[in-house]
Parts: C-alpha cells; sequence; structure tokens
C-alpha cells in the first residue's frame, strides 16, 4: 500500500506538468494552424518552408500581431 | 567518409550516429530473435538446454526480452528519433558528440546484459533485470539522450514541433522516470541489490514500470515512427493532424495509471486493480483513434499498399497495433482476467503487440531510412522487402494463433472442477496439451527470425552498394 502514497503523488505531479506543458504549447501557438503542419513533414527534403514561418526565436506574440 | 569535410560547404544532418544505431538495430534483432526461438524450442522440448546453466530457460528468457525490447527496439527508437527531430527541425543534432557517446554507451549495456543475464546476475524485475552497475550506466547513457534530443528540438529552425517529436520526447522523459523509480535498490556487491521497496509495495512498482514500458518505449517511441514514416512513405499528410494531437495528449494522460491491471486478484488492495482495469478500458479510445488516424492516411491512395512492400510493413504494424490495443483492455477486465492471466494467452497478446506493431513499424522505417542514409534510393531489393512481409506476417499470424488456444484452453483446464470439487485436470496435463501449440509457436517463430535474416541480408548489401553521404539540410527560409 505504502508504495502508492509514492506511486499517486508522482503520476499526479506528473499530470501537472503535463497540464503546463499543454497550456504552453496552445499559448505558443503550437496548434495554431494545424492543417499546414501536416503538410509540412512533406516537404522538408526541398526547403519548402512556408515564407511566413519565421523562426522561433521571435517571441510568439510577434506572430499574433503580423497577420 | 565522414561528412566534416563537406560540412564546411554546406551543413549537414548528424546522420552517423543514426548509421550506426539502424544497423546495430538490424544486428541486435537477429540476436534477441534467435534466442527467443531457442527458448521457444525449450519450451517444447526442455532438454534442449543441454544441462548447461548459461543456457537454462530462465536465464535465456530476460536476455530475449531484453534483447528485442532495449536493443533491437531500442537502437530502433534511436536512429528513429535522432533521424526524425533532425528532419522536421531542420537542424543537425545537438552535442553530435554526446550522440555517440549515446551510441557506444547503449551498445555497452547491451553488452553487459548479454554477459551477465547468462550467468544468472538478475534484480529479478521483468524488463528490468539488469543489475545496478548496468542500471547506472543506462541511466548516464539515457540523460545524455534527453540533452541530444531536446537539445536539437531547442534550437530548431521550424517554429512548430512536428507530433512525431513530442512522442519522441514524452518516451524519453518517461522512461527516466520509470527507470529511476523502479531500479531504486540498495547495492549488497558489486552485481547484487535489493530492491528500495518490498512485499506487494515492490510488486505495484514494478508494474508501474512495466505497463508504462510497454505505454511510453514500445507505444509512444514507436507512434513518433509512425506519424513521420507513414506519411513520408504514402507522400500523404497524416489523415488529421488534429487528431495525432488529441491522440497524443490523451494517450499520455491515461497511461500512466493502467499498471495495477497487472496485478488482478493479487494481494493489491481491490479498489486499485478497479481504477487499473477502468484506465486500461478507458485506453482503448485514442489507441483505436490514433491507428485509424495512422491507417486513413492512405485514404484515397490505397492502391499504394498493393505496389509498395514498405508501406504493408507500415499499415500491417498499425493494423496489429489496433488489434492489441483493443485485446489488451479486453484482459484488463477481472473477468476476462481471471481466464487470461498466467497463460499463454500473455504472450500471445505481447507479441501480437512486439512482433506485429512494433517489429513490423521498425522494419518498415528501417527500409524507409536504410537507403536514405546510404546515399542510395531505394534498398538493394525490393523483392526481398515483400518476401520479408509475407515471411514474417505468416509467422506472427502462427505464433499468436497457437499462443490464444493453448492460452484459452489452458484456462480452462485449470479452473475446471469435477462434481466432488476436486480439479479435473493436474498441472502437467495442461503442458503435455499445450505441446503441439509450443511447435507450431516454434514454427511462427522461426518464419519471424527467417524475415530479419532476408532484412539483415538486404540491409548489408544496400550499405555496401552505397556511401556514407552527408545529406545537407535546406535553408530553412528565415529571410
Amino acid at each position: 500500500m505504502e508504495s502508492l502514497y509514492l506511486l499517486l503523488p508522482l503520476s499526479v505531479l506528473l499530470v501537472l506538468a503535463l497540464i503546463g506543458l499543454f497550456a504552453w504549447a496552445i499559448n505558443a501557438g503550437q496548434f495554431d494552424d494545424l492543417e499546414r503542419e501536416g503538410w509540412r513533414v512533406l516537404e522538408e527534403d526541398s526547403a519548402g518552408l512556408d515564407p511566413d514561418q519565421a523562426p522561433r526565436r521571435l517571441p510568439s506574440t510577434q506572430f499574433l500581431h503580423d497577420d | 567518409m565522414t561528412p566534416q569535410t563537406s560540412a564546411l560547404a554546406a551543413p549537414v544532418y548528424s546522420d552517423r550516429v543514426v548509421r550506426n544505431f539502424a544497423l546495430a538495430s538490424v544486428l541486435w534483432g537477429v540476436v534477441g530473435m534467435l534466442v527467443g526461438v531457442i527458448i521457444a524450442a525449450q519450451l517444447a522440448w526442455p532438454e534442449l538446454n543441454f544441462g548447461i546453466s548459461w543456457l537454462s530457460y530462465g536465464r535465456l528468457r530476460p536476455l530475449h526480452t531484453n534483447a528485442v525490447i532495449f536493443a533491437f527496439g531500442g537502437c530502433a527508437l534511436f536512429a528513429s528519433s535522432y533521424y526524425v527531430v533532425q528532419r522536421t527541425c531542420q537542424v543537425s543534432l545537438f552535442a553530435e558528440k554526446l550522440a555517440m557517446f549515446t551510441f557506444w554507451g547503449w551498445q555497452a549495456v547491451i553488452v553487459a546484459a548479454a554477459i551477465s543475464l547468462p550467468m544468472g546476475y538478475t534484480q529479478g524485475k521483468e524488463y528490468a533485470e539488469l543489475e545496478w552497475p548496468i542500471d547506472i550506466l543506462i541511466t548516464v547513457v539515457w540523460v545524455a539522450y534527453a540533452v541530444v534530443f531536446f537539445g536539437t528540438l531547442g534550437r530548431r529552425k521550424v517554429r512548430h514541433i512536428y507530433v512525431a517529436n513530442w512522442f519522441f520526447g514524452a518516451y524519453i522523459l518517461a522512461i527516466a522516470l520509470l527507470h529511476i523509480v523502479n531500479s531504486a535498490a540498495i547495492p549488497a556487491g558489486y552485481m547484487k541489490s535489493y530492491s528500495a521497496y518490498a512485499g506487494v509495495q515492490d510488486a505495484m512498482v514494478q508494474w508501474w514500470y512495466g505497463h508504462n514500458a510497454v505505454g511510453f518505449l514500445l507505444t509512444a517511441g514507436f507512434l513518433g515512427m509512425m506519424y513521420y514514416f507513414i506519411p513520408k512513405q504514402a507522400g500523404r499528410p497524416v489523415y488529421s493532424y488534429r487528431l495525432s494531437i488529441v491522440h497524443f495528449w490523451a494517450l499520455i494522460f491515461t497511461y500512466m495509471w493502467a499498471g495495477p491491471h497487472h496485478l488482478h486478484y493479487t494481494a493489491l488492495p481491490d479498489w486499485a486493480q478497479s481504477v487499473g482495469m477502468v484506465f486500461s478500458l478507458v485506453l482503448l479510445a485514442p489507441s483505436w483513434g490514433g491507428m485509424i488516424n495512422g491507417v486513413m492516411t492512405l485514404s484515397g491512395a490505397w492502391h499504394k499498399l498493393r505496389d509498395d512492400p514498405i508501406l504493408k510493413f507500415l499499415i500491417v504494424a498499425l493494423s496489429f497495433y489496433g488489434m492489441a490495443t483493443f485485446e489488451g483492455p479486453m484482459m484488463s477486465v477481472k473477468t476476462v482476467n481471471a481466464l487470461s492471466h498466467y497463460t499463454d494467452w500473455t504472450i500471445g497478446h505481447v507479441h501480437a503487440g512486439a512482433l506485429g506493431w512494433v517489429g513490423l513499424i521498425t522494419m518498415g522505417s528501417l527500409y524507409y531510412m536504410v537507403p536514405r542514409l546510404f546515399g542510395q534510393t531505394k534498398m538493394y531489393s525490393v523483392r526481398a522487402i515483400d518476401l520479408h512481409f509475407w515471411v514474417a506476417t505468416v509467422g506472427i499470424v502462427l505464433y499468436i494463433a497457437a499462443m490464444w488456444i493453448a492460452g484459452v484452453m489452458q484456462g480452462l483446464m485449470w479452473r475446471a472442477v469435477n462434481p466432488d470439487g476436486t480439479l479435473a485436470y493436474s498441472f502437467v496435463e495442461s503442458v503435455k496439451a499445450t505441446f503441439p501449440f509450443y511447435v507450431v509457436r516454434l514454427v511462427g517463430g522461426l518464419l519471424y527470425l527467417g524475415g530479419m535474416l532476408i532484412m539483415s541480408w538486404n540491409v548489408v548489401k544496400t550499405a555496401l552498394n552505397g556511401r556514407s553521404v552527408g545529406v545537407s539540410i535546406p535553408d530553412a527560409v528565415m529571410a
């Protein structure tokens, strides 16, 4: 039984961390244009990056204001 | 030889470590499956251990599981995660030398396992048998792996993180956590230790580890391969990219809780067993969502499946994934488990996942990567890929059908009682009745091993015909 006192908090902490990660991904705009992301993987060999994909070092908010 | 010289002209992907891991995966695949065939033969004819302790079933069985999971599957995961993260982020690996360290470190772990397990050194934990010095080496290699993978992600030139990288990332982090918690032990000599937990606590930690090793290494990691290599090979984007994101988050939120289904009807508290069962049933939804998503990627292009043996590997792997992820939740239902537990049905279930899902998706991914890693457009023999596919598939069907029948038969024989309440069969009668199915299983395993030998011939031929070229990184559009 005592092992559950380790595993349950550990799993709950993990889920909290995952929720944090999920929130980051949403706020960072990772899931903003999912249709195009599926296609991009097919174009990588020919350097077919979309011109509007700026390097990620730009703050994500800048993307929103660019539009 | 090395792409270093040309690297000055145009940046290239760090493919040397990928090549090494890909070739190692094929080699260890042959070794691991050969050991599997040997122990399958020993179950039918126990004299085949020749009275030599190193060849006894109890020592070779963990060698088989470690070799196929961590050597064959592990090397393939290293190879494909390094390959995919570079291509989808359009950068070379972060800390290339550290990546090469993960290769040699991982090979050292495998060799240490291949020596220590037959000698009888074991912690006695399934899929975590290796003794504490090897466990420490695994930890060091794994931390280096995480640094390389997440470092590469961190300097990506593409803003979006492709879904395959989420799966690879989750598998790397989860295995680190599982390994450290489950392998916690008190050393009592240089190759002897005692678990930090005792009794049912130890069992619970062990199956929390064991189930999540299946969930994150054998599922999430290989789903990373699936989400990259199926679209690439089919030349079509994944059916619903949105669903792939849902698949990822749903899977990782539920997997952690399903472990107790390995401990039904044991000293584990009843409520914990029931929680494990419920989460196992919930897992069916994301698993099938992902499976359908992968298969439907071919929607409108089914003809490709007829002509392309690599796609056959990848798509049939997914159908076995679907089968195993239906069977698993079903077997976690306590009433079904009362029949299936401790029988060969479990072995059949595991191998539907291992041979069907993990094996076929790995082989398909390797067939995609190997020619590209050696500057070729296709494998040396495409017909040999097709032959491998059919030999392997027939092998799997023989294997799992034999184990289903054997398992249900064993379960029914063990629970049969006479009118006076005594057992209808002694245990050895069920062993005797299983004999023909053990032989059929051996034939299935031999076929699967034969397929792997065809593959290794094909890979060696492709490698010898090609050369190790540096693949230049396309200029990510910045200007």
